[in-house]
């Protein structure tokens, strides 16, 4: 069976903003995302029309990759001293969980670890599944490949749980001598960890996932 | 649904569509692989960083993990962290802990031999108060580091803190002493009542016949430290009942209950060269030993007493003419077969330089003559002029002893051979034994005394005074009777003769009145002749008429001649 045309067959873009739908010729640009296109703009409002999100493959690749490479020494390094009297306690992610795991708040930590380690490592096995399938144009599960890719969008935010939580102890506990939270250098890379999955779930197109497809479901 | 109606409409035909304007890109290259490389770079950069950062891992062993937290305890040296405590264990043994540490890079120097680690916690002693600050932060490990340059990782730690660090300015010096008294690792030592220093760490001599204390005085104070500076144990409290009244000396509290070492030059000339380091002194047991002169090489000498020598115990002073020169070391008793006696055997050391410069020119003359200098001749002479060794009682109260080394004026002449070592030295009885030798003397001497026929004698003389006193009664008194009664009729007839109303007195009484009349006539005669002296030639006239003026005349006719 045909697959039904899309926009790319038809030849024709539609513009993300004003609406306006143009003709392309063929030789205006390739069809996937990884080709370098040439910018091509909506002779109406001039906002920049693209068939689908410039690079797409190559920046969620490499931001992944790069978010990927931070997650190591975010999980590795020390995101949070707390000194009380005397005592100086750093503590990484995971140590930071084994702490209130141990400690009797057995919730929290299930949270903390939900949001700083299961989350992300998520994430990461969402979009590599997501890349990997789009770009072999595998037409296995496309809508719940849809679906995961929309949740991954979604629950991206939350994965700043700790970085909140280091902030806003830093902020708070501040008694001197008493009691003191400072933010070490593993919070930074874990923001940026973040930050770049987010970006990477960003510029992954949606529509590639559909791109490979021949036959309708 | 959406495209299905799309399809459905009838879309505007393909050319009457608008061309989007088209703008050719000069750069085609993609610069987002920047990003991953850049993470790369910062995750390489840590991983070099933290790689160059690491230094040597070495492993302390402790008697004790306690306060130690694996991950968490850091190693100090002067407050700045060098390292952190990696992992504990146990040893394979179970007998300590083995405690990892990972050193800074920049710690590298500490991994070499002769560095001291030790585990700083609070400690509260009665020298002072350490480590107050790990109350609340927790023990840490201290470090000080040694000189040697020679790579080492394993450590034995100390279990208390080194008093001295390495590199402090100063000097160490060794004290030998018989004990070490109350003496321990950082106990102070003062220098005219201040604290200069301290006990840095004491062994036990090899043959354990001593103890040998190091320690470690600060700069600049230890140029006080002369090579003739006397040492000596300033704990506890000296008190002494001398001529000047009762004394107590004391160095500070702290010392007398920490105790604590003094040290200073002895009165007098003295070498006052600052000692080098490591110079060995002798710790005195109190000052007044330590400012003594030196005591020189001791000899032995050894007394037979032939007497009880109850209450002489080792360690009583030897004295001569009341000079302390020595002390008793030993007493046992002998036997001696052909007196069947039992001789008691003192053995005593005597330091002849206490005598000071009578000894130097004893020595002088004993080298002058040629003799062996260890003056076993002179003391051959000594003992011809009557040098005699005594046990003497030192104390009345508690029948204590000391041997008096004392030049006896009668003593019986003695056996002395100047070759024998040891020496021995004759002895008489004490002054104690000899008053009791005089009592007996005396006793014995009573005895002699012939009572019995003292007695003979007179009981005989006294039965002569007896028949005398018989005699006397008999014949002599009654006559003697016979005289009283003769006199003492003789003394009635005087009675008689002199009594009132005898003629005798009778007599006498006229007599006396006539007298008496004879001598008024006598002075009228006077008083009239006086009066009229022509009355001798002319004889009495006729008394004139008593007149009023012849009284007053006659006082004037009186006063004119």
């Amino acid at each position: 069976m045909n697959a039904l045309p899309r926009a790319i067959d038809l030849g024709v873009i539609g513009c993300p903003v004003c609406g306006l739908v143009c003709r392309t010729l063929p030789g205006d640009a390739q069809l996937d995302g990884d080709g370098v296109d040439d910018d091509m703009a909506c002779p109406r409002c001039h906002s920049y029309l693209r068939r689908r999100k410039t690079n797409s493959y190559a920046r969620t690749w490499a931001l992944l990759i790069a978010g990927f490479l931070l997650y190591i020494p975010a999980n590795v390094l020390p995101i949070m001293r707390t000194a009380s009297i005397g005592d100086i306690d750093d503590n990484t992610i995971i140590s930071g969980v084994v702490e209130l795991w141990v400690k009797g708040s057995p919730d929290l930590a299930v949270i903390v670890f939900t949001a700083s380690i299961l989350v992300p490592m998520l994430k990461f096995l969402a979009l590599g599944t997501l890349l990997i399938s789009s770009q072999r144009g595998s037409d296995w599960a496309r809508p719940q490949r849809a679906k995961l890719y929309r949740l991954v969008e979604f629950i991206g935010y939350w994965s700043m749980l700790d970085v909140f939580v280091v902030a806003l102890l830093t902020a708070l506990v501040r008694f001197s001598v008493l009691s003191r939270v400072e933010p070490l250098p593993g919070v930074i890379f874990f923001g940026l960890t973040v930050v770049l999955t987010m970006l990477a779930s960003i510029s992954f197109d949606p529509r590639l996932i559909w791109d490979g497809r021949n036959t309708d479901d | 649904m959406t495209e299905d109606s799309h399809v459905e409409q009838d879309p505007p035909p393909r050319q009457e569509l608008p061309r989007p304007v088209v703008e050719r890109r000069r750069f085609r290259g993609s610069l987002i692989w920047l990003v991953p490389a850049l993470a790369a770079l910062v995750g390489l950069s840590l991983v070099i960083h933290n790689w160059l950062q690491a230094g040597p891992e070495i492993t302390v062993s402790f008697q004790s993990a306690e306060g130690l937290d694996a991950g968490k305890t850091p190693v100090k040296y002067k407050n700045v962290v060098i390292g952190r405590v990696k992992k504990i264990h146990l040893s394979a043994d179970r007998s300590h802990v083995l405690v990892g540490v990972a050193l800074d890079k920049s710690a590298k120097g500490f991994a070499t031999e002769g560095t001291r680690y030790w585990v700083v916690r609070p400690r509260i002693g009665l020298g002072g108060v350490s480590g107050i600050d790990t109350l609340f932060s927790g023990a840490f490990i201290g470090a000080d580091v040694g000189e040697s340059n020679q790579p080492e990782d394993e450590f034995t730690g100390l279990e208390s803190p080194p008093s001295v660090n390495h590199g402090a300015l100063g000097r160490s010096f060794v004290l030998h002493s018989s004990d070490l008294g109350s003496l321990d690792i950082g106990s102070p030592v003062y220098y005219r009542r201040i604290q200069v220093g301290r006990v840095a760490s004491f062994a036990l001599d090899k043959g354990g016949q001593g103890v040998s204390l190091q320690i470690f005085i600060d700069a600049p104070n230890d140029r006080f430290v002369t090579t003739s500076s006397r040492f000596w144990n300033a704990s506890g409290v000296d008190l002494s009942l001398g001529a000047n009244g009762l004394k107590l000396n004391t160095q500070s509290l702290a010392a007398v209950l920490a105790g604590g070492v003094a040290f200073q030059d002895p009165p007098g000339p003295h070498d006052s060269t600052a000692a080098p380091e490591d110079t060995s002194f002798k710790l005195f047991g109190d000052r007044e030993t330590a400012m003594a002169p030196p005591d020189g090489e001791p000899h032995y000498i050894r007394m037979r007493f032939d007497q009880s020598v109850r209450g002489l115990a080792v360690d009583a002073p030897v004295e001569f003419l009341g000079i302390n020169i020595g002390k008793v070391v030993s007493v046992r008793l002998d036997y001696d077969e052909k007196t069947q006696k039992f001789p008691v055997v003192v053995g005593a050391v005597v330091y002849p330089q206490r005598l000071g410069s009578a000894y130097e020119k004893l020595e002088a003359l004993a080298k002058a003559r040629g003799e062996n200098p260890d003056l076993s001749r002179t003391m051959g002479g000594l003992i011809a002029q009557g040098l005699r060794a005594q046990a003497r009682t030192g104390n009345l109260l508690t029948g204590q002893l000391y041997v008096a080394l004392d030049f006896l004026p009668h003593a019986a002449k003695a056996a002395f051979d100047p070759d024998a070592k040891p020496l021995t030295i004759p002895t008489a009885p004490g002054s104690f034994d000899k008053l009791q030798e005089q009592l007996a003397d005396i006793v014995d001497k009573l005895d002699k005394v012939p009572f019995d026929s003292i007695g003979k004698h007179l009981d005989e003389t006294l039965a002569g005074v007896n028949a005398t006193l018989k005699q006397v009664n008999g014949q002599t008194l009654p006559a003697v009777k016979d005289t009283l009664h003769g006199v003492q009729k003789t003394l009635g007839s005087a009675n008689e003769a002199l009594s009132g109303d005898s003629p005798l007195q009778r007599n006498l009484g006229a007599t006396l009145e006539q007298v008496q009349r004879m001598a008024r006539s006598l002075r009228v005669l006077t008083d009239y002749l006086g009066g009229h002296p022509e009355a001798l030639l002319r004889g009495r006239r006729a008394d004139p008429p008593p007149a009023a003026q012849t009284p007053p005349s006659q006082p004037k006719a009186g006063s004119k001649p």
